[in-house]
């Protein structure tokens, strides 16, 4: 059962306030809800990146629950190891069995790039862990350079758009179901406006016996370029526009969680952030097209994955 | 308590199950008695007999442990990492390559202060490609925060296994622990060992109650926060200070150990040092090919002696110069090259030691058996010939000499 929004507001923080993430930033937003629904007791795990440095700046820690943080690409790995720590030594009789969830953070950069090894090497071994994924389509920390989430044209500070090349060349990899090809229990995608969408998706994760992947797309105001307030309107735009679809693969049945019923162009998307500002001029129409075109590809292969899904189940 | 030597050899007594087996199976063997909550490890030769063994065990229900079988040594070192500050006593082993992967994540375990306890067989390092024993691996590791015990043979590797367990855990230490053995001399080479019973390992090290466990929910701990410039400093000089006091612990400890085996050990243990005129200085398993080159020399009327080095890091400048204060030249062999350094890793270790006390011979660098290279006793003999000409007053130029390498 999904708590209602009161029952969460009365819960304590995982994350409490007090850390220094950008006004308007999606990630403490996510954390705060999925550690509402996983509830306690929880161990978290964090990849380096925005909400490791602006939570554990030593002497103070942001965090209410037992935290660690090791390096960029290993918190799949590293959770791993809290986790089997705590079945060697329920095994073993040293410690009581506490129901005690485990939870890794990592960004996009830390999960679609340099720590794809790892997480699939944690998926693979089983061990029961949630991985969120918060995605925020670039290399944040370090200042906003590509990710492998990044998509074609944007404006970063390793793709910047210049006289030649107008922003990033490729597309992005679809990790979430490069994830779900792994065949864990549970693999989601959600996003940090659809709160409710994502809590359900949080507690199937906390329920499945094994690891479980939840890709959340999370606005970044610095390096997407937008007013702090439009943090959860951006969000829902990149559900709308198809860019971000909502979707869950329960033991391996596929299944839209919300469908547009007015889907919009992906120009709304684009005209809302100026780190595409460069591809609304009329040289880079090109660009925009083939981001539709790739949209539009990837919205239909979900929808064969989604049919397929039913017609087995 | 300045301990000097370890005198295990002369005090050998039965008091374990002696056995014909290799290194790298004893030390798995000390695993499974000290078995620890959580092993990750990834084969790598010579390492892969460990990884083996201990995961046969496993899967014969001798132990409990949580055997993690991971995707790489970084993943390995990763998992120990995650098992460590959970609370959970954590082991891994890697050779050569697999510690280099790891190389980013040492920094992290011992800054964290992570009793971990690492078995490395020793292996050179690429390229070219070579599986074979070198020392160039454990140097690179050197300057990480780790402890590192290097052994002679098999016995001294389970011995040191067993001891890393209670180094690493000690409260005023606390920190992750090396213990080598020479890939392939000893990971592979058949010797006579004698193995503990498993009680007596087990009260020997001990339950493990962890410092600020992880899994202690209802008290949530921070690990792994960053620091500026505000509190770095500092914590790297709490990682100093637990190091400078590693260095009474692992004798303490080498000397419990002694109580319960019959074999004590020391920080450096010093072969016919004495009166000795001309010595060599060593690590690892040569020790023993020196003994016999040192008997040998002795029995024509040369006044030769050998120091062992059982302890790299932290390394026991105090003993060091003490055992080598009476000698006239001396040799320092290293098992790894360190490119454009003034010598390798061990003779500037020596000479540090050396100048800052005060005392001490003239000192010439051997670089020997990289990539597995066979060095013979004739080898050796001739390091001490030269020496001995050094003494006489022959020029003690080049500094860095090779042994056992084809020049032409
Ligand atoms: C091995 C390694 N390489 C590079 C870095 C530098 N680094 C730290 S965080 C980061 C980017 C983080 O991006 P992401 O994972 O997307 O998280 P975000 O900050 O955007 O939330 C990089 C490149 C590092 N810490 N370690
Ligand atoms: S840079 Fe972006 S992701 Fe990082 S804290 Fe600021 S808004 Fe959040």
């Amino acid at each position: 059962m999904v708590k209602t929004l009161r029952e969460m507001t009365e819960q304590a923080e995982g994350l409490s306030s007090g850390h220094s993430l950008c006004a308007g930033c999606a990630e403490s937003i996510i954390v705060r809800q999925v550690l509402h629904a996983v509830g306690q007791p929880v161990v978290v795990a964090c990849a380096t990146g925005c909400l490791e440095i602006a939570t554990s700046r030593f002497p103070t820690t942001a965090w209410n629950v037992p935290w660690i943080h090791s390096a960029f690409e290993n918190a799949a790995s590293t959770i791993s190891g809290v986790e089997a720590a705590y079945r060697a030594l329920v095994r073993k009789g040293r410690m009581p069995e506490k129901n005690i969830k485990f939870v890794a953070f990592g960004g996009d950069g830390a999960t679609y790039d340099i720590g794809l090894q790892w997480l699939s090497g944690a998926l693979e071994r089983g061990h029961r862990f949630i991985y969120i994924c918060l995605n925020n389509e670039g290399y944040m920390n370090t200042g906003i350079q590509r990710s492998g989430a990044t998509i074609q044209g944007t404006w970063t500070t390793t793709t910047p758009a210049g006289k030649v090349v107008p922003g990033k060349p490729e597309w992005r990899k679809d990790l979430t179901a490069i994830i779900a090809a792994h065949h864990i229990p549970y693999v989601a995608q959600a996003a940090a406006h659809a709160w409710k969408d994502l809590e359900t998706k949080v507690e199937k994760a906390a329920a499945v016996d094994g690891p479980a992947f939840i890709n959340v797309l999370s606005p970044c105001t610095r390096g997407w370029r937008y007013d702090p307030s439009k943090t959860m309107e951006i969000s829902k735009l990149a559900v709308e526009t198809r860019l971000w679809p909502l979707f869950e693969v329960e033991n391996g049945v596929w299944r839209l969680t919300y469908k547009s019923t007015a889907p919009k162009p992906v120009t709304d998307w684009l005209k809302s952030q100026d780190r595409f500002g460069h591809l609304l001029r009329p040289e880079n129409e090109h660009v925009v097209e083939s981001i539709q075109r790739n949209v539009d590809r990837e919205w239909a292969w979900l929808q064969r994955q989604c049919s397929l899904a039913t017609v087995t189940a | 308590m300045t301990l000097k030597a370890s005198e295990r050899r002369r005090a050998r007594s039965a008091t374990g199950r002696a056995v014909a087996i290799n290194g790298a199976t004893l030390v798995a063997h000390a695993m499974r008695q000290i078995h620890p909550d959580v092993v990750a490890c990834y084969p790598i030769t010579p390492q892969t007999i460990i990884t083996e063994t201990f995961s046969e065990f496993v899967a014969n229900g001798l132990v409990q442990t949580e055997f993690v079988a991971v995707e790489s040594e970084h993943a390995a070192m990763s998992v120990c990492i995650g098992s460590a500050a959970a609370g959970a006593r954590t082991q891994t082993a890697t050779s050569g390559p697999g510690l280099a992967l790891m190389w980013e994540l040492l920094w992290v375990a011992s800054g964290s202060r992570l009793p971990i306890v690492m078995h490395l067989c020793t292996r050179a390092l690429s390229a070219p490609l070579n599986i074979l024993c070198d020392h160039s691996d454990v140097m690179g590791a050197r300057d990480t925060g780790w402890p590192i015990l290097f052994s002679e043979d098999g016995q001294e590797a389970y011995d040191n296994a067993i001891q890393a367990v209670r180094v690493a855990e000690h409260p005023d230490v606390l920190l992750p622990v090396i213990s080598t053995q020479d890939g392939f001399t000893i990971t592979h080479g058949i010797e006579r060992a004698e193995i503990l019973d498993d009680a007596s390992v087990r009260s020997f090290v001990g339950e493990y109650s962890p410092h600020r466990p992880l899994l202690d929910v209802e008290h949530p701990t921070t690990y792994g926060a960053w620091d500026y410039h505000d509190f770095y400093f500092e914590h790297k000089r709490q990682q100093a200070d637990a190091m400078e006091k590693a260095l009474g612990v692992i004798e303490a400890v080498g000397q419990e150990f002694g109580k319960l085996s019959g074999r004590s050990y020391g920080l450096v243990q010093p072969y016919r040092l004495d009166d000795a005129e001309f010595a060599v200085v060593v690590l690892g398993s040569a020790a023993g090919t020196l003994r016999s080159v040192v008997d040998d020399l002795r029995s024509r009327g040369v006044k030769a002696g050998m120091l062992r080095v059982r302890v790299l890091r932290p390394f026991p400048t105090k003993a060091v110069a003490e055992a080598l204060a009476g000698v006239k030249v001396a040799a320092v062999l290293d098992r790894a090259l360190a490119f454009g350094a003034p010598g390798g890793p061990l003779f500037e270790d020596v000479c540090v030691a050396l100048t800052t006390n005060g005392v001490g011979p003239r000192l010439v660098n051997y670089v020997y058996g990289l990539g597995g290279r066979d060095t013979l006793p004739a080898q050796f003999l001739q390091a001490f010939e030269d020496i001995r000409r050094i003494a006489k007053g022959a020029s003690a130029q080049p500094v860095v000499r090779y042994l056992g390498l084809r020049e032409s």
